[in-house]
């Protein structure tokens, strides 16, 4: 939950797009029930909150994990050195500071006093290198070692004060620095693949582990001695349920305490007295964005005005509509709007079918041979949409889409494959014409793996193989810029240049949709999301459910 | 007898290394590896840290070498480490899931048996009456009755409604404060509507078959004679043609030892049940090898274990198949 690598991931299979649901985001609008006794009640310690996710966490060592499941779980039990609060701010949580040095080579973390790991263990400047060592260790099988690889050096200078030394400034590098920090004491010369810990973490966090059932529930406790004071909620349960209609039930029946609603759900199933009174639902801007890539090699996708057009054929709005029931928002770029890197001034594409026959036509592309099909040269312009299985949402947004564009004479075939199948067949050897795909809106806006030029070889992440000078420079001077200021500049012309070439078609950013009961107090929406202070969460003793 | 056990017993062996073969093949020839899984479309992971991971899984080995060290390891009952990133054993993970699996199923297995006996006779000793007539539309409806609409109306009625039944799982939160009794009540109140469920779903095959195969041996002469010497019906029907009737049933139970240790995805996925059913899905969606491969190997194993019993309980059962 608050860790910064769950939201660092693509949107990869429904497992992963729908736990994303759980995942903060802006408010866009708090759910009318519940407000009201807010502030009447006292906050007290006690009750158990129960989450519920669709997948079991695979482990919770979260350096290992890539699933936002594990994440989820393990943001409660560790921390990193940094997190971000509420407003997106990168603050200290087991560092109480940090400086940047040699213009922004060096980063000097000052650590927390007095932490003390689960077991009782002095938390030490000691566990933070363990941790840095154990990231770069290639006998680590770890998907996140990149930003640990920057580092030139890395020191504890005494037992509370850590500090890194970077080749050239790299301003991802201190939202790296959030990820969690492992006890030394107990990983120290041990496999950690085969380690104890991941069955049984132990962390600084503010939930101790107690109980993990495979596949059915992971039972976490209350640390009364966390740093930031004891939650007060005392017991959090994860339960494994993987139907979502059964995960509905469940809520409905009182046994779980929360869930992220569908957009059926949301306006057609929960709009009950009886639901009122007892959930509250919270909508706000999820981090992740819905997109029509193109592969930009192939030839029929090499003019940007026919890229121009596919995105002035497609209303998007409409696609929110029906696909989402309305709840989301146009996206325009790779960021979400609201947030200090987004740049709300870019060029839109308002759907208009009479604009985007007028630039086909530009580009040489007419209905010549009168078959209702556009054509040039004799070929007809037709294209195949690729998605992958389990993401009903992709696949309406495609079934739309090819509606739209037939209406101005483009013919799409739309095929559906299974994940693993479409990375490693389609994607990785860029044999596709069209996707639809979504990707996860990280909070350091950093994208250079996505757009950069070099980043097009086999596996590497820019597949729609898009290149452009000027991008190329902006994002190497952005993520070599500490200055909030500055890498505003650079990121709101790469919006710029992204939105006049859309050399993918922006579609929409969808709502998160949680519903939490309304017998939890203390949560207050923020754009960061809900979940970023769990721990002030609480139940009034005369509504408290689970009393031992 | 011993011999015929020994021989059939040593030609299990080239059947399970043919069955691992193909399986192992099929599985590596799937697109997709558990090392791309875990970092593809990752911002954050570089081709370098997927080398990593694949050198660290072995898989940068040709695929008979695999085989050959994968083998190696099984000979000796070692299933190795699942692929998954808690890297735990493969036993461990398997057999943490199978009681779960096992009691459900037996469970079942046993309400079937105990419904679609008398259900059988009955609509044999009947045949084409009013009743035999009610139970096939009943025992059919349980057939075609998809389980996962059945389970969500049972879950909406007895657990939304009513209150009466939990919805999912197996345990209450508060499992591991009651008495042992509690406990029990508490797992036979989370069994209830899987095991219900999972049983409507079975009758059908298990009733017709007693109804087919009662009906066979009824019009044999010897159950004539029965009746010419005026012996009572109950006595023929229970003494004489059922003993008979029940042989190919032996068949049936164990063919269906297989059955016990497999779950049903897409009913553990309903009722939250995490069994094997459950596990096997998702070690084939993440590529993970030696947990799949291991899950086929004693699945095989017990199937082939299931027919030889079988086998073998038939020649018990049946003198004319032991003078042979």
């Amino acid at each position: 939950m608050k860790h910064a690598f769950a939201r660092a991931q693509a949107i990869s299979q429904t497992v992963l797009a729908c736990l994303l649901l759980l995942l903060p985001g802006i408010t866009a609008f708090a759910g009318a029930a519940g407000q009201v006794a807010e502030d009447s009640a006292d906050p007290a310690h006690g009750d158990t909150f129960i989450d519920s996710s669709i997948g079991d966490a695979s482990t919770l060592i979260p350096i290992l994990a890539s699933d936002s499941a594990s994440h989820s779980v393990a943001g409660l039990i560790y921390n990193g050195l940094v997190k971000y609060d509420k407003n997106l701010n990168l603050i200290g949580d087991l560092a109480e500071s940090w400086e940047i040095l040699d213009k922004g080579l060096t980063i000097r973390f000052h650590l927390r006093k007095n932490v003390l790991w689960h077991d009782g263990h002095p938390f030490t400047s000691r566990d933070v290198l363990f941790t840095y060592r154990t990231m770069c260790d290639p006998k680590t099988p770890t998907a996140y070692a990149d930003p640990f690889l920057q580092v030139k050096d890395a020191r504890a200078l005494d037992d509370f004060t850590f500090q890194v030394h970077y080749a050239k400034p790299f301003a991802p590098a201190l939202e790296s620095w959030g990820l969690s920090v492992l006890p030394e004491h107990l990983l120290k010369d041990k496999d950690i693949v085969k380690s104890e810990l991941s069955r049984h973490p132990v962390g600084t966090g503010p939930y101790i582990f107690q109980s993990w059932e495979s596949g059915a529930k992971i039972t976490l406790q209350a640390n009364p001695r966390y740093f930031e004071g004891r939650p007060f909620i005392d017991r959090y349960v994860y339960r494994v349920i993987p139907d979502s209609a059964t995960m509905f039930l469940e809520l409905k029946s009182g046994t779980i305490d929360r869930m992220g609603l569908t957009p059926m759900q949301y306006t057609r199933q929960t709009d009950t007295p009886y639901f009122r009174q007892y959930f509250k639902k919270y909508c706000y801007l999820s981090f992740s964005y819905t997109y029509l890539g193109y592969n930009l090699k192939n030839p029929l996708f090499k003019d940007s005005r026919v890229r121009q057009a596919i995105s002035c054929a497609i209303d998007k709005q409409e696609l929110i509509d029906v696909v989402h029931m309305g709840l989301g928002q146009i996206a325009t770029g790779p960021y979400k709007p609201g947030t200090w890197v987004y740049n709300p001034q870019v060029k839109r594409y308002p759907f208009n079918q009479h604009q985007a026959r007028e630039l086909l036509s530009k580009a040489g592309w007419a209905d010549h041979d009168g078959d209702g099909v556009i054509d040039r040269d004799g070929t007809p312009f037709q294209f195949t949409i690729l998605t992958n299985i389990g993401n009903n949402e992709r696949a309406k947004c495609a079934e739309i889409i090819q509606y739209r564009l037939a209406q101005v004479g483009i013919r799409v075939k739309i095929r559906i494959i299974e994940w693993a199948s479409f990375i490693n067949q389609f994607i990785n050897q860029r044999r596709f014409e069209a996707v639809i795909l979504g990707w996860t809106i990280p909070q350091d806006p950093d994208l250079y793996d996505i757009w950069y030029s070099g980043k097009t070889k086999p596996e590497e992440l820019n597949f729609i193989s898009y290149s452009n000078a000027e991008v190329d420079g902006l994002l190497i001077k952005a993520r070599n810029t500490f200055d909030q200021n500055e890498r505003r500049k650079y990121y709101f012309r790469i919006q710029e240049i992204l939105a006049e070439e859309q050399p993918c078609t922006f579609l929409y950013v969808p709502d998160a949709l949680p519903v939490i009961s309304s017998r939890f107090h203390g949560i207050e929406p923020a754009p960061i999301g809900i979940d970023y202070n769990f721990i002030k969460w609480y139940v009034p003793k005369q509504e408290q459910k689970y009393v031992p | 007898m011993i011999k015929y056990l020994l021989k059939r017993i040593m030609a299990m062996i080239p059947m399970l290394i043919g069955i691992t073969m193909i399986s192992f093949a099929i599985i590596h020839i799937a697109p997709g590896s558990p090392a791309d899984l875990l970092i593809q479309m990752n911002p954050k992971a570089s081709p370098d840290a997927k080398a990593r991971l694949r050198a660290y899984y072995g898989l940068d080995k040709p695929l008979p070498v695999q085989y050959y060290y994968w083998l190696k390891r099984i000979a000796v009952l070692d299933f190795g480490f699942s692929f998954s990133p808690d890297g735990r054993k493969v036993a461990d993970k398997i057999f943490e899931r199978m009681p779960v699996t096992v009691t459900l199923n037996v469970l079942s297995l046993l309400l079937i048996m105990a419904v679609a006996l008398p259900l059988g006779i009955l609509s044999s000793m009947y045949q084409h009456s009013f009743l035999d007539k009610c139970a096939t539309v009943f025992v059919f409806l349980g057939f075609a009755w998809p389980s996962f609409w059945l389970a969500l109306l049972l879950m909406m009625l007895f657990g939304v409604k009513l209150g009466w039944l939990p919805i999912s799982g197996l345990t209450s939160l508060n499992h591991d404060t009651l008495s042992v009794l509690g406990m029990a009540a508490d797992y036979g109140r989370h069994l209830l509507l899987p095991v219900l469920v999972s049983a409507f779903g079975g009758l059908a095959g298990m009733s017709r078959y007693v109804r087919s195969s009662m009906l066979e041996v009824i019009r044999q002469d010897y159950i004539t004679t029965a009746r010419a010497k005026g012996l009572e019906e109950r006595s023929i029907i229970y003494r004489h043609a059922l003993r008979n009737a029940l042989l190919p049933i032996i068949t049936l139970l164990g063919l269906s030892v297989p059955g016990l240790i497999g779950g049903s995805v897409i009913f553990e996925t309903i009722f939250s049940i995490p069994g094997m059913g459950q596990l096997f899905w998702a070690s084939a969606m993440s590529r993970d090898y030696p947990l799949i491969m291991g899950m086929l190997v004693i699945g095989s194993g017990l199937t082939l274990m299931g027919n030889l019993i079988a086998d073998l309980s038939y020649a018990l059962a049946d003198p004319r198949i032991r003078v042979k």
